[in-house]
């Protein structure tokens, strides 16, 4: 495992326990020699030159929507549209999908557990159609029940919007079973992959999901590349979500017609150096595998858990179910506010997350205001875990004799 | 280019100064205010009572504020949040309470420019009394916010009051 983080350079440099895999991870050597490559041998405007050059960046650019594809499985590359990231495809289908279909009563179902990025868009959809935002709740093990799923998502329900993995419990919500049922019930689903594709494998035809959202950054990709999948026949009937160069086909004085899939929904110059290093960071993934990160996490995480449980004055937010954990452990030292907790693991290089991680409404559910929150990642080991015990001991020595 | 020891030395170095500051900052006067403070409860009669909240982090306080003409008679607060916030608000109200409306506004900009590093005169940072205890938080970019909130809401009051 320590062979891992030899390819993660952040990680060799400082030595730093960095538990925020969450927020984004490291780059490997990998990724950013890509990059490096692509602006010493390759720069040019993708779909905009006559040249060699621009040929060689439009194929490369291509070539990358291609890899994704397979990576996820898609049946046709044109499913596949670059964004910003996981925020703005949901901005995307909110606007482009949400404002257009929805009426008067209809219903947008999504959980209690939903990053603000999956749920603000939502708000903004009920209030301009005049439609309902339910919420799906989950229960004392911080998991949505089946009974939870049926009596939320009802016949008005045109919009499922569900996270994959939560970003603050680790929940892996069982989103193949929540799509056939609200199918059946006639919605359309959104699925946020955000915290699950960096660590297991995503087929978005088994799964079936409508759309299917993720950031490159919390997949070892450079920041600012982000991926909207869409089935074909869905994101066809949908207007574009920015309009601008290369999105059309003809420009008038006063009207213009759109490009097909997928440059409709990518107008302006593309981010090709994130696209680059996506495509990077999905190589790299299939060289270690899958199956080998799962084995890797699996460990830390379990050992994480363990040790962590161990602590009598800490509170875990977390299921105890372990087939439905994956990646983040949220947690508090009893009476100790959370960014006191992360300044001090801080000084001893243990960096965690503290706050409301854009879940504010899972925040006033659990009545809690913040939490700390230590994610992981394939370069984690055992022994982060220990210096994070380490540190959250010594964190505790500090306010013990004051909590009251 | 900078030698590789070089920068890890530089990285030691910041990392010794942190958990300087550290210990500095979360010394027995900040976490008793913080912890335990007097000065959290319900002020009765009070002619001001200002929210201040930092989203981010979920720290919020009610500051109150009871007036004798130009005097600040009696401050209290409740709330909560990290320990520099709620200890920040606590100790404010023990270097404000008893001053008059022109020298708190004095006090209250040179804690802040303390913490912006912009006041680092010895015999103006007396003003402070134990309030000079959060002078580190000026190394600690991340807690700021949490110092300042305090401070923040009561420059508001003042600014009501005309």
């Amino acid at each position: 495992m320590e062979q891992i983080k030899k390819d993660f350079p952040i990680l060799n440099n400082d030595k730093i326990v960095y538990l925020d895999s969450g927020a984004t991870t490291q780059k490997p050597t990998k990724v950013i020699n890509e990059v490096k490559k692509f602006y010493e041998n390759y720069n040019a405007n993708p779909h905009r030159g006559a040249y060699t050059l621009s040929i060689n960046a439009t194929e490369i650019y291509e070539n990358t929507r291609c890899k994704i594809a397979n990576f996820i499985n898609a049946k046709y590359k044109e499913e596949i549209i670059f964004s910003k990231n996981a925020t703005e495809s949901l901005n995307l289908i909110a606007y482009s999908y949400g404002m257009e279909n929805l009426k008067k009563d209809d219903e947008i179902v999504i959980s209690i557990m939903e990053h603000h990025s999956n749920l603000v868009p939502w708000q903004k959809v009920a209030k301009h159609t005049n439609s309902k935002l339910n919420y799906m709740y989950i229960n004392e093990n911080f998991e949505i029940s089946d009974e939870e799923i049926k009596e939320k998502i009802t016949d008005k329900t045109k919009i499922v919007a569900i996270t994959h993995v939560s970003n603050v419990l680790g929940t892996v919500n069982n989103v193949e079973k929540i799509i056939k049922y609200a199918h059946k019930k006639g919605a359309i689903v959104v699925v946020d992959a955000s915290q699950s594709i960096p660590h297991m494998k995503i087929d978005v035809q088994k799964q079936d999901a409508d759309f299917l959202v993720f950031s490159g950054h919390k997949m070892l990709a450079p920041l600012g590349i982000g991926v909207l999948y869409g089935k074909k026949e869905i994101l066809n009937k949908m207007n574009p979500f920015l309009m601008g160069g290369d999105m059309i086909e003809y420009v008038y004085e006063q009207k213009t017609t759109f490009a097909p899939l997928p440059n409709k929904f990518e107008a302006g110059t593309q981010n090709v150096e994130g696209v680059v290093g996506l495509g990077a960071a999905i190589d790299y993934i299939e060289e270690i595998g899958y199956d080998n990160i799962q084995k890797i996490e699996e460990e830390v995480v379990s050992y994480a858990i363990e040790e962590l449980s161990k602590l009598d004055y800490l509170d875990l937010y977390l299921t105890p179910n372990k087939e439905n954990h994956l990646g983040v452990i949220s947690f508090n030292i009893k009476g100790v506010h959370p960014h006191d907790v992360a300044s001090i693991l801080d000084s001893k290089g243990v960096c965690v997350r503290s706050g409301n991680h854009c879940a504010q409404p899972l925040m006033r559910f659990l009545k809690i205001d913040s939490t700390c929150r230590a994610s992981f990642y394939l370069y984690n080991t055992k022994e982060d875990v220990d210096k994070l015990v380490l540190a959250l001991n010594e964190a505790y020595n500090m306010f013990k004799k004051y909590i009251k | 280019m900078l030698n590789k020891n070089l920068i890890l030395n530089l990285i030691l170095i910041r990392k010794d100064k942190v958990m300087e500051d550290l210990t500095d900052v979360y010394n027995e006067l900040i976490m008793e205010h913080s912890m335990n403070s007097y000065n959290k409860k319900k002020l009765e009669n009070a002619d001001y009572s200002e929210q201040g909240h930092n989203p981010n982090c979920g720290d919020e306080i009610t500051l109150e504020l009871k007036l004798n003409g130009d005097i600040i008679e009696d401050m209290a607060f409740l709330g909560h949040g990290c320990a520099i916030s709620q200890a920040s608000t606590s100790i404010m109200i023990d270097t404000l309470k008893g001053k008059k409306i022109s020298e708190a506004k004095e006090i209250i900009k040179t804690f802040i420019d303390m913490i912006k590093r912009e006041e680092t005169n010895e015999e103006n940072l007396k003003k402070l009394e134990d309030a000079i205890a959060f002078r580190n938080v000026s190394n600690m970019p991340a807690r700021v916010k949490c110092a300042l909130l305090a401070w923040h809401t009561m420059e508001d009051i003042l600014k009501k009051h005309k």
